[in-house]
């Protein structure tokens, strides 16, 4: 395996989204992630509706989302070498997302040193001038998430040579 | 006190897929998250989602300005802030939420999730929120 931010980003990163069964739940996915920038996407579904009267998505979901999407962007501001834990996200409701429109998040980590990583996103149904909800978070190494990530990569070097 | 609308809230289809639980004694409420395998974030921990933890303190929010006070509509989220103070682990989170204040727009309420110990919060909540109390004259907003 090259030593290259990118390679690791590509091999690791479908792990923590496909791997995490909440962001499966949600029907969450990966569309981009590059060094410090990450891009994740949320479909519309009935079963997300948060106001039945209204149609729109629950918050919760664009929390979530935010918080995933944060999280990616801080892994690979660390470097893509290891996964961090929330240390605290704000999170401003500009507008409900429009029924039946995909969520888009869009974050980047402004800078990560040590063991902290500051990141902040936009989430939007189409058009990121018109945002949905807008986010700032920090995120932390801690030992619980370093001891995870010794293991997915554990995991992740065992399924290549079997 | 708006039953009906808790009753609406907690049977949207994404509150209701979450299996959260309100549990009322006299006029103190406690949600109750019960743990199931979707919520997990990151399995190798395994600790619970950041979103799902966040998810969750909302939904107390909200039904927490409900059920102490009569409304029009749901209360909706303006900004939430969410600290993380402890790796959720894979059991039953507990929440419980303060009104700060009740204005006749705006509601400011902080809630503060736990699991084992009450005296060991996982995360805490402080939000502020739009509200329409049943005072107001709907058109006034």
């Amino acid at each position: 395996m090259t030593d290259d931010i990118q390679s690791r980003l590509d091999s690791i990163a479908p792990l923590i989204v496909d791997g995490s069964p909440h962001a499966v739940a949600l029907g969450l996915s990966l569309i981009s992630l590059t060094p410090g920038h990450a891009v994740m996407g949320a479909s519309y579904d009935e079963s997300l509706i948060g106001d039945p009267d209204a149609g729109t998505l629950h918050g919760g979901v664009v929390t979530a989302l935010l918080d995933h999407a944060c999280g990616m962007a801080a892994f690979a501001g660390f470097g893509a070498r290891d996964t961090p834990a929330t240390l605290d996200l704000r999170i401003d409701y500009l507008r409900p997302a429009k029924p039946g429109l995909d969520v888009t998040a869009e974050a980047s980590c402004l800078k990560s040193h040590g063991l902290v990583a500051f990141v902040r996103a936009t989430a939007h149904d189409g058009d990121i001038e018109d945002p949905v909800a807008i986010a700032q978070a920090a995120f932390m190494i801690t030992k619980a998430s370093k001891a995870a990530q010794e293991k997915a990569r554990r995991l992740y070097t065992e399924g290549r040579m079997s | 006190m708006s039953q009906a609308l808790i009753d609406t809230l907690m049977a949207a289809p994404y509150v209701a897929r979450f299996g959260v639980r309100l549990e009322r004694k006299g006029n103190e409420l406690t949600g109750v998250l019960p743990f199931a395998d979707h919520l997990v974030g990151n399995p190798l921990i395994p600790a619970l989602h950041g979103g799902a933890v966040g998810a969750f303190l909302e939904i107390v929010a909200s039904a927490s300005l409900l059920a102490s006070q009569p409304l029009q509509r749901l209360p909706k989220p303006i900004d939430v802030a969410i600290d993380y103070l402890r790796p959720a682990r894979a059991q039953d989170v507990f929440a419980r939420a303060v009104v700060a204040r009740s204005g006749r727009r705006v509601a400011n309420v902080r809630v503060e999730a736990w699991q084992q110990r009450i005296d060991a919060p996982v995360a805490t909540l402080h939000g502020h929120f739009l509200i329409t109390p049943d005072h107001v004259d709907a058109d006034q907003m």
